[in-house]
């Protein structure tokens, strides 16, 4: 009986506890502060953008590096005013959005294809075929014939090549198998492309600092990181060629290049194999994720227009900072694109920004 | 039982409301009070031990319900499957749940040897001094290095020499694989087993083992006769709590076991464990299918635990009852 009573108890002390938290996680904060969550890829940029941005107006932008798929899924949950994506929404996801997304594209960003092979510090050139071909562990060595073709005058070493790709689910990865899909019919029809794919041969590092130190550790080893971190890291970066039939190499420049193009009006496009003179093809936007219609979940018109403006100043002054951290401002028609997209924003079906 | 208490104080308190004196009734009143305290403080006990109960059922719960679309979606198909593939929505656990088991168990084989040594050690031999008291903490230490530094050092000490020995050996020089992952938890687990045995040996009765030098037994004799047939159910329940810690352990794993969703073919090829998986791909995983499999995973592992437990208590109880 006694125990019986002493789990009553218990019981609402739990619910009391429960219904408390859940309150709480209502709440939204003050209308001061916005709040982000979303892809790593951008977070560099979007530290220096939002700290700029406080000193210019005072306004706090709370952005958690998460990654894309929770910074959809706070989306979906509306606990976040916007979300950041280096893919565009799936069908599945738009659907359990229950309303309507726009992505705004924020800046883009290169891969870079990058081994440790000793006694090589040229760097190397690759056809999108061979790297299909590695990456689906058919060519073993890096004295294969199709390598050394590419590379004459390179005198490169008969090492078993190693793989390396993120273990963890990445923008990074999902550019990269975008890339692989669109160049190789066998890619796309074995393995496809995802944020995280079933790669059909190699070791998994956890993040780029784990691909980092396995193919700086392990000699013979190929694999990709985001642009800035190879840069920063100085490490080797391989030539690709474009759809152009150049060989390029990783930079801004190149990104821009390839980001330089028509995009539709809703902005979800993959830029990857770029047909434009100089483009490397190896590259993808960043996405903002806000509702179309802002007035949910009690939300203040004050916030919504200070959010808009937020992401309006990212596309406009907020581009000079791109550069700098080895991100690719958007080209003027992208910067157009983004523009209508965030003018299609209502509060109240009233449009918020003119 | 907990309630014997009561009577006496509640006789007390009649015999004191008898006598009106100021003095008694503060008295009276502070006994009363006691009692509340008392009572008070029970409840309170009972309260956090439940919620505990509670915390655990609650965590079974979540993931089951939350595991609920997977488990709809893939049926025993998860169990045994062997592909991970995010893109199609195909998911396998089994590459893991291999993963898992092998890591565990080959890091529990190399580290036996070297908790018992310890226990058997600083429980029989050096039970105190200052050289005891060093390698006593010492391994307790170990114990309290973040297991992220583990991984550090197994990615730049252990994953070369490893490399060395494979290049050696004409295997694929990875480095990194089921086998290195197993000799960094091994080093990670040694303490658990290690203390909990120096407990059980340092409280062998000493009458026992006098007995047994008494009769001409040696030093060796006698451990293997007395002490250790003595201990040994503390000793197994120490390689249990050095089992649980090797079957969740993410951090340190990941970083050299490959991550590779692969049946190993030998112990030095890569794979990949439960932990691992959940903590690498958690944070992207958008897909409702997905996400659910990546809990079931979970579920999974908590189960594994569960199972793994209760068949070690089993085996404990054999011991002692013996």
């Amino acid at each position: 009986m006694k125990l019986f009573k002493n789990i009553k108890v218990a019981a609402t002390f739990f619910l009391a506890a429960s219904l408390l938290g859940s309150i709480t996680t209502q709440a939204q904060g003050d209308d001061n502060t916005i709040l982000g969550a979303g892809s790593t890829f951008v977070y560099p940029l979007f530290s220096k953008l939002f700290s700029v941005y406080h000193q210019k107006t005072k306004l706090q932008v709370n952005y958690q590096s998460i990654g894309s798929g929770g910074g959809i899924l706070q989306l979906t949950n509306k606990t976040v005013d916007f979300g950041d994506s280096d893919a565009p929404l799936t069908d599945d996801q738009s659907k359990k959005m229950g309303a309507d997304v726009l992505h705004i594209p924020m800046c883009a960003g290169a891969v870079s294809i990058t081994y440790n092979l000793p006694g090589v510090n040229a760097s190397l050139n690759f056809t999108p075929a061979v790297l299909a071909n590695i990456f689906l562990g058919k060519i073993k060595t890096w004295n294969d014939a199709s390598i050394v073709a590419l590379n004459k005058g390179i005198k490169i070493p008969a090492f078993p090549i190693i793989i390396a790709h993120r273990t963890d689910g990445s923008g990074t990865t999902n550019i990269f198998t975008h890339y692989l899909s669109a160049v190789s019919p066998e890619w796309s029809s074995k393995v496809g492309s995802g944020g995280a794919v079933n790669w059909p041969a190699g070791l998994g590092g956890k993040g780029s600092e784990g691909v980092a130190g396995l193919i700086k550790q392990t000699p013979g080893t190929i694999g990709y990181v985001e642009l800035a971190y190879a840069v920063q890291n100085k490490m080797p970066q391989a030539k690709i060629q474009n759809a152009k039939g150049q060989f390029v190499a990783p930079s801004v420049a190149s990104t821009i290049a390839a980001s330089n193009t028509k995009l539709p009006a809703d902005s979800k496009a993959f830029i990857v194999n770029s047909a434009t003179a100089n483009a490397y093809p190896i590259a993808g936007f960043t996405w903002a994720l806000i509702y179309k219609e802002q007035n949910y979940s009690n939300r203040s018109g004050a916030r919504a227009q200070k959010l808009l403006q937020l992401l309006w100043w990212n596309i406009h002054e907020g581009q000079q900072y791109c550069q700098g951290l080895t991100y690719a401002p958007l080209s003027p028609s992208a910067t157009k694109t983004a523009e209508a997209i965030l003018k299609s924003a209502t509060f109240n079906g009233k449009p918020i920004l003119k | 039982m907990q309630q014997a208490n009561y009577p006496q104080t509640f006789i007390a308190g009649k015999a004191l409301n008898k006598s009106k004196s100021l003095k008694k009734s503060v008295a009276v009143r502070k006994s009363f009070s006691q009692i509340k305290f008392e009572k008070i403080f029970k409840s309170t006990l009972v309260l956090i031990a439940l919620s505990v109960v509670i915390i655990v059922l609650a965590i079974f719960l979540t993931l089951v319900v939350q595991s609920l679309p997977s488990i709809k979606a893939l049926g025993w198909k998860f169990l045994g499957g062997k592909t991970w593939d995010p893109v199609s929505n195909v998911f396998g656990a089994y590459p893991f749940l291999i993963g898992t088991l092998i890591t565990s168990f080959l890091a529990l084989i190399i580290s036996v040897p070297f908790s018992f040594a310890i226990a058997i050690f600083l429980g029989e031999y050096y039970p105190k001094g200052w050289l005891s008291e060093l390698l006593k903490n010492v391994i307790e230490l170990i114990a309290a290095i973040p297991s992220v530094i583990y991984g550090f050092w197994g990615v730049f000490v252990l994953v070369p020499i490893v490399r060395d020995l494979e290049t050696k050996l004409g295997i694929l020089p990875y480095g990194i694989g089921i086998f290195t992952a197993s000799l960094i938890l091994a080093v990670m687990i040694v303490p658990y087993a290690a203390s909990l045995g120096r407990e059980v040996v340092r409280m062998v009765p000493s009458a026992l083992k006098e007995g047994a030098y008494s009769l001409g037994a040696t030093r060796f004799e006698v451990i293997k006769n007395v002490v250790i047939p003595y201990a040994k159910s503390g000793l197994f329940a120490g390689i249990l709590l050095s089992l649980g810690r090797a079957l969740g352990e993410t951090m340190a794993v990941t970083m050299v076991i490959g991550n590779s969703p692969i049946i190993p073919t030998s112990i030095f090829s890569p794979g990949h464990t439960m932990a691992s998986v959940i903590a690498n791909e958690f944070t992207e995983a958008a897909d409702s299918i997905y996400l659910s499999s990546l809990i079931e995973m979970g579920l999974l592992l908590f189960v594994v635990t569960v199972i793994i437990n209760v068949i070690g208590k089993r085996i404990i109880k054999r011991f002692t009852n013996e």
